[in-house]
């Protein structure tokens, strides 16, 4: 495997505003500002996080909930901006964090299609040449035709999978999502993921299921209340994780 | 990635946001796209019986100027307050997936101009039934048209911005569209309403700018120079105002979503 670095992170902060209370109007605003009340909690989920990923490498992120896991994948993806630090990144890079977040509604599942898959980025000539291959694999058949509100959460989760996983992405990340649809289908989006960890494609991988974690990952990296605790081989870290959160 | 690379990539998203909001918003309706000029033509003549007919204004052409008016303030009323809410009405969106985020309130004042445009359909076969016919002056159109939409995406992009930190920015655009409606001259004439000491108010309302001129396309009349100068400067620095707030505060939106 080659040694290309595919995600660099260098001394990342994320840094949130938790104010007393949320001022949204701008009476209450302007009010604040005279009476110079502006309070906000300063709360950093993420501080001085470093690491780098090689190509082929399988990361995961490992945590108890607010550790900063997700926040971290939002960065990587380009969703949120870090406060402080770099992130770099290269290559054609596919989140699957919430399947199917960026469809509407009111539209058909084959509408939602192409508006999804423009906002991947891909262009409709390639989205039309596709078309029959994502119909087929998320196994929608004539639902296809009825508006996404219509459909159970499986069913969008099968077609948002099947949109986001057209290309053969460069980093892949993976946010609770080898978890969708029946098992029919969950044992067929497994199926896909792990063709494309043959290919070599670098992994961001976010789970609670430590199991899952051992079998699909090379790597693991433990966050702790937004700083790195361990980073290591994954049979290790996982160990450690494990061993943390038996003693409670 | 450079500005213009990222916008190339994200072209066909903008076309399908464009798309999704026309096709969204006339679905289940019998009549569909039609609306889009039925209904200004309506509204045209409910205000010409009101005052051509109740009032005792208005010639035979009075639907022509009415309609002008209308068709320009309604773009530019439902373009902005479109824009003011696509930040926030694709906040799911905004959260997960990467977009350059200005695509959402261009496309809102996109998708306007579209039906805009189509409307003016129907200002075309009214003129003709009412007897103003083209003139070669009717290729000025051209300058309002580009004026109007320079107009609204700024106002749309800066108060698209505004309204992710302040909710009540709704509200207060509501009472400011008002405003400006009533000193567009979109029913009445501003020689027979307004003494000649207060005409400075049309004069700086931008809008009234555009719709004089507009106006001037249609009826075959000289353009006011002034007044399309006016709305220039005011069209590319509206713009410039609008992206360069949207570009400074993008970054935290997403914390106050």
């Amino acid at each position: 495997m080659s040694e290309k670095t595919m995600v660099s992170v260098r001394d990342l902060g994320v840094k949130f505003h938790l104010s007393e209370q949320k001022v949204d109007n701008l009476k209450e605003y302007i009010i604040r500002i005279i009476k110079r009340q502006m309070r906000y909690k300063e709360f950093w989920a993420l501080r001085e996080v470093s690491f780098e990923v090689k190509q082929g490498e399988r990361v995961a992120i490992l945590g108890l909930n607010g550790a900063g896991k997700s926040t971290m994948l939002k960065v990587i993806a380009g969703v949120l901006k870090a406060t402080e630090g770099s992130v770099k990144r290269s290559g054609v890079l596919v989140p699957l964090l919430e399947l199917g977040a960026g469809f509407d509604p009111q539209y058909t599942g084959a509408e939602n299609i192409y508006l999804y898959g423009a906002m991947l980025g891909y262009s409709k000539a390639f989205l039309k040449e596709k078309y029959d291959e994502i119909v087929a694999f998320s196994e929608l058949g004539d639902f296809i035709h009825v508006p996404v509100k219509n459909y159970s959460s499986g069913m969008r989760a099968r077609l948002g999978f099947s949109i986001a996983t057209l290309v053969e992405p460069d980093i892949l990340i993976l946010d609770e999502v080898l978890s969708v649809g029946d098992a029919k289908f969950r044992a067929k989006s497994e199926k896909r993921i792990k063709e494309m960890f043959s290919k070599g494609t670098t992994v961001l991988f976010v789970s609670h299921n430590l199991a899952q974690v051992r079998s699909l990952c090379t790597r693991a990296i433990w966050l702790e209340k937004g700083h790195v605790v361990e980073d290591g081989p994954v049979a290790e870290v996982a160990e450690h994780f494990e061993a943390t959160i038996t003693k409670g | 990635m450079s500005v213009v690379k990222t916008f190339n990539k994200y072209r066909n998203l903008l076309v399908e946001l464009v798309k999704k909001d026309i096709k969204l918003k006339y679905r289940n309706s019998y009549l569909g796209v039609i609306w889009t000029m039925l209904e200004p033509l309506l509204t045209m003549v409910v205000l010409t019986l009101v005052f051509s007919k109740l009032l005792g204004k208005g010639t035979q052409d009075f639907p022509v100027y009415i309609l002008t008016g209308r068709l320009v303030y309604s773009f530019f009323s439902n373009g902005t307050k479109a824009a003011l809410r696509a930040v926030r009405a694709n906040a799911s969106m905004i959260k997960k997936v990467y977009v350059p985020k200005y695509m959402y309130p261009f496309a809102s004042v996109l998708s306007g101009y579209v039906i805009f445009l189509i409307s003016l359909v129907v200002l075309a076969i009214v003129a003709v039934v009412r007897g103003v016919y083209p003139t070669l002056q009717l290729f000025w159109m051209i300058v309002p048209l580009l004026q109007i939409l320079l107009i609204t995406t700024g106002v749309g992009m800066l108060l698209a911005t505004m309204a992710v930190f302040f909710r009540d920015v709704e509200y207060l655009w509501g009472v400011a569209l008002m405003l400006i409606m009533y000193t567009s001259a979109i029913f009445y004439q501003v020689e027979s309403v307004i003494s000649e000491k207060n005409a400075w108010i049309f004069k700086l309302n931008p809008l009234y700018a555009v719709i004089e001129n507009f106006r001037n396309a249609v009826f075959g009349q000289p353009m006011n120079f002034q007044a399309m100068g006016y709305a220039t400067v005011f069209g590319v620095v509206s713009l410039l105002i609008g992206v360069f707030v949207f570009y400074k505060k993008q970054d935290k939106f997403i914390l106050y979503l």
